[in-house]
């Protein structure tokens, strides 16, 4: 790198003017270096995240500014069924959905650290779902799950004939629920098995070497030293991924809208339905304020595996 | 399943022994074990694809009729589907506004983050670290509970149905998202390097434009790309803060402006699918080691 300075090396050092002298003053540099970033998330992320909690003690609706109303909005949320539907639709999907998408995912990163061909193309194209946008690959599932053309339906019905008639996937409550969570699993596993992979890489096959000569089983070597080893970078990953799982919003509003009558509703999807096209903006904010628990719940957990130790390498995001 | 992990977890820890102690792992197994079930996986990981391709070039008289014609293949294909789209509908409109979004959001995150990233990992001032903790808490943020009082802003900003509101509002993602990526990227760089550069009389902005920053191109290029796909695939913003139709971004528009009515046009909306997937797609092979390096963590040399 010396290289490249050395033919500009001048050995009578010139005095340089203000403005390069002010820019190396280090506490005006740090200030100039973080104001863009720090600027941005201050008026786009927390103003509004304060604005969001003050809307929701207020009946604001669209072209009205609001009054504050107090725990209203909560109250009125507390005795409407919909609500809790939402929260137990939510919980329930999150849980379900990272249970499949870390066991699945964890198989397949297994299976990905074996030694194969064309390694990176089977990685490239693993990692495609996870590229491609939410929506579009959920209008595919929608088109998938169609009740009268599904591909599904017509596998099982006339190819296989295990079954006599065509599944309706998203006409009734629980068909659609599990649709939705198979297509949040299929959209998941791609950058659990991945970031997983990453941190299977890192363990050393000294370990194994040395469990194999001691004659352990395989179950003994996942059980000792591949998952405690993977155990930092995998609670950072269910972090991130129970966080936008808890508050997915594309998928179910792409391929069900909330319905059929409201039964897949997560607690983004009434929030939006309540507060956009609703107008009731107070109220949709208490439905995302109501989130918030959950999500601190999840940012702890967070943390104090980050605590215990330090994330080695960067994750992606979903 | 913990049955099925342990299983396929055999032939890798004897695979990096001697191979003499591989004999007992026979082919058969490894067949069993290994590639059935990645077989099984990339076919249910791409069939979507698949489907989403076949539909958009089968024409209407395939598509609803799978007593006549075998439904994965095509008899006749027909661009029908994607004439419609491109000429009938205003998707290149869409396409391109999608694209400006992107760029600009992306350029702007980019420039910010690589600013704030530098700042905490190598002026290292005091307090830097719980800088570094709260943009990392901000990406914990999630766009869901954001939209509504962002809703609010923007309107009283006067910026409702403009792509500038989804300019200035995407960087809360993609922002902190970079950060801690190029912040893991310049701790990888050795501070040797600019202590070198400082004793040459180098200012601190020389060092960061012109040792730093071209040694960090890799972490760049990984961190422009994540934000670019972000941004492609963002979908509630765009949802919430855009209204006419022509203004609209690929993922709104077909499931606003193509689903229309009680018959879906399944040729249509996968066609518009499978083009509002292309450019990421297209993108990403191009830049695929990066994406991988980015997320296994590749230090730099």
């Amino acid at each position: 790198m010396s290289v490249t300075t050395a033919p500009g090396w001048n050995p009578v050092r010139q005095q340089p003017n203000w403005l390069v002298r002010l820019f190396d003053w280090k506490p005006f540099l740090v200030f100039m270096c973080m104001l863009p970033a720090v600027g941005l998330l201050l008026v786009f992320l927390t103003y509004p995240l304060g604005l969001g909690i003050w809307l929701a003690f207020t009946d604001t609706t669209i072209g009205r500014s609001g009054r504050w109303v107090g725990i209203e909005n909560f109250e009125f949320l507390f005795e409407d069924p919909l609500f809790w539907q939402a929260v137990f639709y939510s919980v329930f999907y999150t849980g379900v959905a990272t249970v499949g998408k870390f066991g699945l995912g964890l198989w397949l990163a297994l299976l990905l650290n074996n030694h194969l061909p064309f390694k990176s193309l089977l990685r490239a194209i693993i990692l495609l779902p996870w590229i491609v946008p939410t929506v579009l690959s959920a209008i595919a599932f929608w088109w998938i799950y169609d009740p009268q053309f599904s591909i599904i339906s017509y596998v099982l019905v006339d190819r296989l004939g295990w079954l006599d008639h065509y599944i309706d996937f998203l006409g009734s409550a629980w068909p659609a629920r599990w649709s939705l969570i198979a297509a949040n699993i299929w959209r998941g596993i791609p950058f659990v098995a991945i970031t997983l992979l990453a941190g299977l890489q890192t363990i050393s096959p000294s370990l194994y070497e040395a469990a194999l000569l001691d004659g352990s089983t395989p179950w003994q070597r996942f059980r000792y030293i591949t998952f405690p080893l993977l155990l930092p970078i995998l609670a950072i990953v269910m972090t991130f991924s129970i966080i936008f799982t808890f508050t997915d919003f594309q998928l179910v509003y792409a391929i069900t809208r909330g319905g059929p009558v409201n039964s897949t509703h997560l607690m983004a999807t009434l929030a939006f339905q309540r507060g956009i096209p609703g107008g009731q903006l107070g109220e949709g904010a208490a439905i995302a304020v109501a989130m918030v628990p959950f999500l601190v719940f999840a940012t702890l957990f967070s943390y104090f595996a980050l605590a215990r130790r330090k994330w080695q390498q960067g994750e992606g995001n979903d | 399943m913990s049955e099925a992990v342990a299983s396929a977890e055999e032939p890798r820890a004897t695979a990096t022994v001697a191979p003499e102690a591989m004999s007992w792992d026979s082919r058969a197994r490894r067949v069993v074990v290994l590639y059935l079930p990645l077989a099984c996986f990339v076919i249910i990981l791409l069939f979507p694809f698949y489907w989403m391709t076949v539909t958009s070039f089968k024409p209407n008289a395939e598509l609803y009729d799978y007593k006549t014609y075998n439904p994965f293949l095509i008899a006749s294909p027909t661009l029908d589907h994607i004439y419609k789209l491109l000429f009938e509908t205003a998707y290149p409109r869409w396409l391109l506004t999608t694209m400006t979004v992107a760029v600009c959001a992306t350029f702007l995150s980019l420039l910010s983050s690589t600013l704030a990233a530098y700042a905490i990992q190598r002026l290292r001032f005091k307090g830097s670290q719980y800088v570094g903790l709260a943009i990392y808490l901000a990406y914990l943020v999630p766009p869901s509970i954001l939209f509504i009082p962002l809703a609010t802003m923007v309107f009283q900003l006067g910026l409702f149905d403009s792509p500038l509101a989804l300019i200035l509002t995407y960087p809360t993602f993609l922002v902190p998202f970079c950060t801690w990526l190029l912040i893991g990227y310049f701790k990888s760089i050795p501070y040797e390097l600019e202590e070198c550069a400082l004793i040459d009389g180098a200012t601190r902005l020389q060092i960061l434009t012109q040792i730093t920053l071209p040694l960090a191109v890799p972490g760049l290029i990984s961190a422009g790309i994540f934000s670019f796909t972000l941004s492609w695939n963002e979908f509630i913003y765009a949802l919430a803060f855009i209204q006419s139709s022509e203004s609209k971004t690929v993922p709104v528009a077909i499931l606003t402006e193509l689903v229309s009515g009680d018959v879906y046009q399944w040729g249509a909306l996968m066609a518009g699918s499978l083009l509002g997937s292309l450019p990421v797609a297209i993108f990403y092979s191009f830049f695929v080691d990066y994406y991988v390096s980015s997320l296994t963590g590749a230090v730099k040399e």
